[in-house]
């Protein structure tokens, strides 16, 4: 058997260890954040390198459908259009109306969706209210546009995208009014 | 555990003297056999806590539509059932087998750090109250599932804060259990005891004490985000301030696939130890049986996110943690292939402990062909959340970890006690587990397969003779534990004297050196291994 000193010197490695493992999980973190952004897997809330192919396809009609939801927010959030018949590569702004109905001001951060999934990467959106957050007033209301070119290279077999935006509460975030160009 | 026989190998003779009576002898009890009694008790007694919720979920879903229980209720009897089970019934059982016999096994006096080891077991009563607490605060149990998913963790009432908390402190008292485990197995092995030359239990003990050192705190990290995410304004999980729910997910999985094999990887060993006694034949393929436990831990590490197929993920990534799910059916099929082969040819008797052993090898290796059909993604996006998972993972954990526990507890319970269990009764015991478990489980492959999904209180009529079936046949399960605990007690109290060596086929330390009831104190003067 060995002596004490050697369990000692065994359980300061292994706490070590597992102190290690703790910071491991935080490091996690970062981790995923960089694979994300590398492989292009989460990038909803940015903006689109600059669409280079910007021909217009006139042979082909895109259906876009658009939503709007609040989540735990007194506000009333809703699309000026319900839906737009587009060409790919045709360039589009469309407005969304939001106003607060609650007593105090909040901030709130859009996070949009898209059905189908996969349709995602080729709706370039180069300007849109979810790139910032966005502090509302108590009783005020903004109109907020979303700029975006649908990539040529969108699958033949969709004809429809719903892009469906979330605002979900920003707690702790300064509610003065923005100033424009800070990015949430 | 009170009578100190004359024998050689007890050079001991003032254990009285030093060992308290009444309540403090538990409470400030530094004696590893002491300890691992209490750990056992622990986990019975968390048992029928986890199979009471059980059976209040058996109950609702006896019949479609709401009758017993509100929704909110259910949800948190599948959360707590999950986590009680897990944490509280299954991983303290096997951390009393370590207790109890890793010191005799490697001819060592008692665990490295005999006081560490005292705090480990007294931090689970606890944790296990605040979980039983969580049931009883506004709005009450957290209902967020074991996994704790955010963004619905992230939302739920004061429960999860308990929760949280006790999942810290069952971390904390696994890493210092494991800790402690690894010393003792690297540092305390009597003359002679090489590594190679120790019983498997002690091998899948050591690999699984490392998984546990390395993923309890990951779990703890995770937990801890979703504690600060609650209440100190971070946004790690939350999409609105940048961070993201899946990334709970990952971190999580990153704990959670590991943890699968630390509750498998002791059962094997239990088991390992179990087959050759009954087959009265060595292990067959030790070397290659302690390879690929090594292997199995190892590649736990590299397949987390096979959870998680449908939370959206690319199809190369897909792609890849499927081969490398299905490739550690490779390691396991060994250790199946071994048991087998170690009973090929042996003069085969079937107690209680080998019958446990084969209800074990047989369900186990079911549960783990059902795992191998999760993991591949186009069915896995099929059933993913179905019954049939709900089935697969009770076969690995019921007949599988269990079983072993009570194969285990039959095997070990001569020399813990000095008395035999009724063999009558425990093959009562064995059949009415093995039936009813049958009865319980097989079913809920058919539900997933038809679509049912789990977690939810109410279900479609075309699933209710399935999920009647079901419900009897947990009632069964859990009526027939309660002649496991009168055996128990009867064998603790009025057993028939065993013998030093109950099982002539064993042929560890614990048999060969110390007489039943092993003595308080066991190998002061370490055994000389040839």
């Amino acid at each position: 058997m060995k002596s004490e000193r050697a369990n000692r010197r065994m359980m300061t490695r292994l706490s070590i260890f597992a102190v290690a493992m703790f910071g491991f999980g935080f490091a996690l973190v970062p981790f995923y954040e960089k694979i994300c952004e590398v492989t292009g897997i989460n990038n909803l809330i940015k903006p689109a390198a600059a669409v280079v192919n910007t021909q217009v396809d006139k042979s082909r009609w895109v259906t876009l459908e658009f939503d709007a939801n609040a989540h735990g927010l007194e506000w009333e959030f809703r699309p000026v259009q319900r839906s737009v018949r587009v060409h790919p590569g045709e360039m589009i702004q469309i407005e969304y109306d939001v106003r607060n109905n609650g007593a105090k001001a909040v901030v709130g951060q859009a996070i949009p969706s898209y059905g189908p999934k996969h349709a995602a990467p080729f709706v370039k959106k180069l300007e849109c209210f979810c790139f910032k957050q966005q502090p509302l007033q108590a009783g005020e209301s903004k109109r907020m546009p979303v700029q975006f070119v649908l990539d040529g290279a969108l699958p033949a077999d969709v004809n429809t995208i719903t892009l469906s935006y979330t605002f979900f509460e920003v707690k702790g975030a300064s509610t003065a009014p923005a100033k424009g160009g800070v990015q949430g | 555990m009170e009578a100190v026989h004359g024998h050689t190998n007890d050079h001991s003779h003032d254990d009285h003297a030093h060992k308290p009576s009444g309540i403090m002898r538990w409470v400030q009890s530094t004696n590893h056999k002491d300890i691992g009694t209490m750990y056992l008790w622990f986990s019975f007694t968390m048992f029928l806590v986890g199979g009471v919720m059980a059976l209040i979920i058996r109950s609702e879903l006896f019949q479609p539509g709401l009758q017993i229980v509100k929704p909110e209720f259910f949800n948190s009897m599948t959360t707590y059932h999950g986590l009680i089970m897990v944490f509280g019934a299954i991983m303290p059982a096997f951390v009393g087998f370590a207790n109890w016999l890793i010191p005799m096994q490697i001819g060592a006096p008692d665990m490295a750090f005999p006081r560490m080891n005292n705090l480990s077991f007294w931090l689970l009563p606890p944790a296990a109250l605040l979980l039983i607490a969580a049931q009883f605060m506004p709005g009450g149990g957290a209902g967020v599932g074991w996994t704790l998913y955010a963004p619905l963790s992230t939302q739920a009432g004061p429960a999860m804060d308990l929760t949280i908390f006790a999942v810290h402190i069952l971390g904390m008292s696994s890493i210092m259990g494991s800790i402690n485990i690894i010393t003792t197995i690297l540092n305390m092995r009597a003359p002679g005891m090489t590594m190679m030359k120790m019983p498997m239990f002690c091998w899948t003990w050591l690999i699984t004490a490392y998984l546990l050192v390395a993923v309890m705190p990951v779990l703890a990290g995770a937990v801890t985000m979703t504690l600060t995410d609650r209440h100190f304004g971070t946004h790690f999980f939350n999409a609105a301030g940048g961070g993201d729910p899946v990334l709970y997910q990952h971190i999580f999985w990153f704990f959670g696939h590991p943890e699968v094999y630390i509750i498998a990887i002791p059962a094997f060993g239990v088991i390992s130890q179990v087959i050759p006694a009954f087959s009265r034949k060595p292990l067959f393929g030790y070397a290659s049986m302690v390879y690929a436990t090594a292997s199995i831990a190892i590649l736990s590490f590299m397949v987390w996110a096979h959870h998680m197929y449908t939370a959206g993920m690319p199809v190369e990534a897909q792609l890849y943690f499927m081969y490398a799910t299905v490739l550690i059916a490779v390691p396991t099929g060994v250790k199946v292939f071994n048991w087998v082969a170690t009973m090929w040819k042996g003069s085969l008797t079937f107690e209680t402990p080998m019958l446990f052993a084969l209800g074990f090898l047989f369900l186990f290796t079911l549960g783990g062909f059902t795992g191998l059909v999760l993991s591949i993604v186009p069915v896995d996006v099929q059933l993913h959340d179905t019954y049939y998972v709900v089935a697969h993972f009770h076969y690995v954990m019921v007949a599988g970890a269990l079983f072993s526990a009570f194969a285990g507890i039959y095997f070990w319970l001569p020399k813990w006690t000095g008395r035999m269990y009724n063999e009558t009764l425990g093959k009562w015991h064995f059949w009415l587990s093995l039936v009813f478990f049958n009865v319980t489980f097989f079913v809920q492959h058919f539900l997933g397969l038809a679509g049912m999904p789990r977690r939810i209180p109410d279900y479609a009529l075309q699933f209710a003779e399935f999920n009647a079936i079901s419900s009897i046949g947990a009632f069964g399960f859990g009526l027939s534990q309660l002649l496991f605990l009168y055996i128990v007690i009867k064998t603790i109290t009025s057993g028939e004297k065993a013998a030093d060596r109950q099982w002539e086929g064993a042929d560890s330390l614990e048999w060969t050196h110390l007489p039943s009831p092993a003595p308080w104190h066991s190998f002061e003067t370490p055994p000389v291994v040839k």
